[in-house]
């Protein structure tokens, strides 16, 4: 039997405010537990919301920015249910009259990715179980710095196809916000989060089969590979004959599988109602205008740009466009040295793999735009070779130095005297006999293995190009 | 709709409150009452008409994004039954089988 897989994932971004979203607490990271809580985020009795204007900015420009129609009138609703990281048993949320639906994400593929809906909502506090898992925990402790942080819930339509398409959207996604700079979508520190809505149908037929909700996946990988795994398991079940159980599964990143979650909680029943406490939002067409005017290239657009104007290929445009902050390190420096496909190689293969192994991004590095394009100079005017360049990197991106200035202090510039060339030679001849002897029988290696020996005695700094003409117009006179 | 006992049980379960047998009985007949009267609405024709979400036509106030300083920890904490590392203690939150 052969099977469609049918994904929509529902992905919550916290929103970049320096206040929650209805009470005028902190949002930032860390700090001591309980120390940026006020009555209304620990849901003390009489304690009402006020919207945070900047919240509904950034949700705005988030939704725009995924193509949504975003609607003058919204409104506020509480979703019921008892959980201790939840104070107040409700979530302020949007039910039936979200900020925004409508929108869609291009896949490379050409694709396009249904966006059903953006609502805004008020984040729950944090638990640390006191055991291995939230199973083995005799007891958990209760956080409520991160409640009533802004965020947007993102729902896709159920259009999304295999495990690397949802990574897919996923990586789309969190591009366009960053460059919104609405969230810093950190998924180590929880600021965007996904949950997926996997189903299996026969390939052909317009009913869906019965979905589960995977959570708990904690990177795209895990997005990935839990969906890969849920593949898996349902097409067994269906082909055996079975039937897959509606239920939330938890994904265990250790042993790679997914089982399903037990709670406390009755099945579902939220008891939305309007949230009483909450007039209902009205933006102004003038307002949501504005914000569409400020907003950025967006990822997609830039990485078309760039194959035009630099003439990169697609594969290369989109890395270069991963992240906004690589993109404008990548502009900065090609304007300093204009050739484009030369600064995308240096920066997908030795950059990145500084980038890697130092686990940085980009802005975090002390690598600098003009000091990249002063090391391809270097490389270009023949004053150092590429593999001298690869070490000059290395320490400009540990130390942040000009490569000009690593490159005299350590006295790594490229032979290219001709005269000084000459005398290496010289003595590189008269201490090889044989080999001159070789060359002129018409040994071809022979030539290769001076110019190692040239290359040994300057410590790879000998000019290539020159150091095989000087050789050879050396060996003919001799 | 309709009420009966088996929804009054099972809201007061979602709202954890434990009610006795005759409870159960005396807010099935409450409610049921409450309810029907409230039917009485449905009489009325409001096609065309908005839903009302509040009695005074009023919009969302919104505030600036300004951090305030707000309770201190120990503020915070000064009410809960148990307390550890900073923390509120609360207990396991998922039954053992």
């Amino acid at each position: 039997m052969d099977y469609e897989v049918v994904i929509g994932l529902e992905v919550h971004v916290e929103l970049k405010t320096k206040a929650k979203i209805f009470c005028s607490c902190s949002t930032a990271f860390g700090g001591e537990p309980n120390s940026h809580v006020c009555p209304f985020c620990l849901g003390l009795p009489g304690a009402l919301p006020v919207l945070n204007k900047k919240a509904v900015e950034l949700a705005t420009r988030a939704a725009l920015a995924l193509g949504c129609t975003v609607h003058k009138t919204s409104t506020f609703h509480r979703k019921n249910y008892f959980y201790p990281d939840l104070p107040a048993a409700y979530q302020i949320s949007q039910y039936d009259k979200p900020l925004a639906t409508g929108g869609k994400i291009t896949l490379s593929n050409g694709k396009t990715i249904g966006i059903t809906r953006v609502h805004m909502e008020a984040e729950a506090g944090k638990s640390l179980h006191q055991g291995d898992d939230i199973l083995a925990a005799e007891y958990s402790l209760e956080d409520f710095n991160r409640s009533g942080i802004g965020l947007i819930e993102i729902v896709s339509e159920p259009d999304i196809r295999s495990p690397e398409e949802a990574k897919e959207y996923l990586e789309q996604l969190k591009a366009i916000l960053q460059y919104a700079e609405v969230s810093d979508c950190k998924m180590e520190e929880g600021s965007l989060r996904c949950d997926a809505n996997i189903s299996l149908r026969k390939r052909g037929s317009k009913e869906l089969g019965t979905k589960t909700e995977l959570k708990n996946l904690n990177s795209f990988r895990a997005v990935e590979r839990a969906l890969e795994y849920e593949v898996q398991r349902q097409s067994e079940v269906l082909k055996s004959g079975g039937e897959v159980v509606q239920e939330t599964r938890t994904w265990d990143e250790a042993r790679g599988i997914t089982s399903p979650m037990r709670s406390k909680e009755e099945a579902e029943d939220y008891r939305y109602f309007p949230e009483p406490d909450l007039m209902p939002l009205e933006l102004e067409e003038g307002w949501i205008e504005e914000i569409r005017s400020q907003l950025p290239e967006l990822p997609r657009d830039r990485a078309l740009r760039f194959q035009e104007e630099y003439g990169l290929n697609e594969y290369d445009s989109g890395l270069m466009v991963s992240t906004k902050e690589m993109a404008d390190f990548y502009e900065a420096t090609v304007k300093l040295f204009p050739e484009p496909k030369e600064v995308a190689n240096w920066l997908m293969v030795e950059v990145q793999r500084l980038l890697r192994s130092s686990e940085q991004e980009i802005q975090e590095s002390k690598l600098l735009p003009e000091n990249l394009a002063q090391l391809l100079k270097l490389v270009k005017d023949g004053t150092i070779s590429g593999s001298v360049a690869k070490t000059v990197l290395e320490e400009s991106f540990a130390t942040g130095e000009e490569p000009k200035k690593i490159v005299e202090a350590k006295g790594l510039s490229q032979i290219s005297d001709e005269g000084q060339l000459r005398e290496i030679v010289a003595s590189v001849v008269e201490a090889n006999p044989k080999s001159v002897a070789d060359y002129k029988t018409g040994k071809g290696k022979a030539l290769g293995f001076l110019v190692g020996q040239v290359m040994k005695q300057t410590r790879g700094m000998a000019n290539p190009q020159l150091t095989n003409k000087i050789l050879k117009e050396y060996l003919e006179q001799q | 709709m309709s009420i009966n006992r088996e929804v009054v049980e099972h809201v007061a379960k979602l709202a954890k409150l434990a009610i006795s047998e005759e409870e159960a009985e005396q807010f099935t007949n409450e409610i049921a009452g409450i309810l029907a009267y409230a039917e009485k609405l449905n009489a009325l024709d409001t096609t065309g008409v908005d839903p009302l979400i509040s009695p005074v036509p009023m919009q969302a106030v919104l505030r600036d994004d300004i951090v305030e300083e707000n309770l201190s920890q120990q503020e915070a904490l000064a009410a809960a039954p148990e307390v550890q590392d900073g923390m509120f203690k609360v207990p396991r939150i998922i039954e053992e089988e």
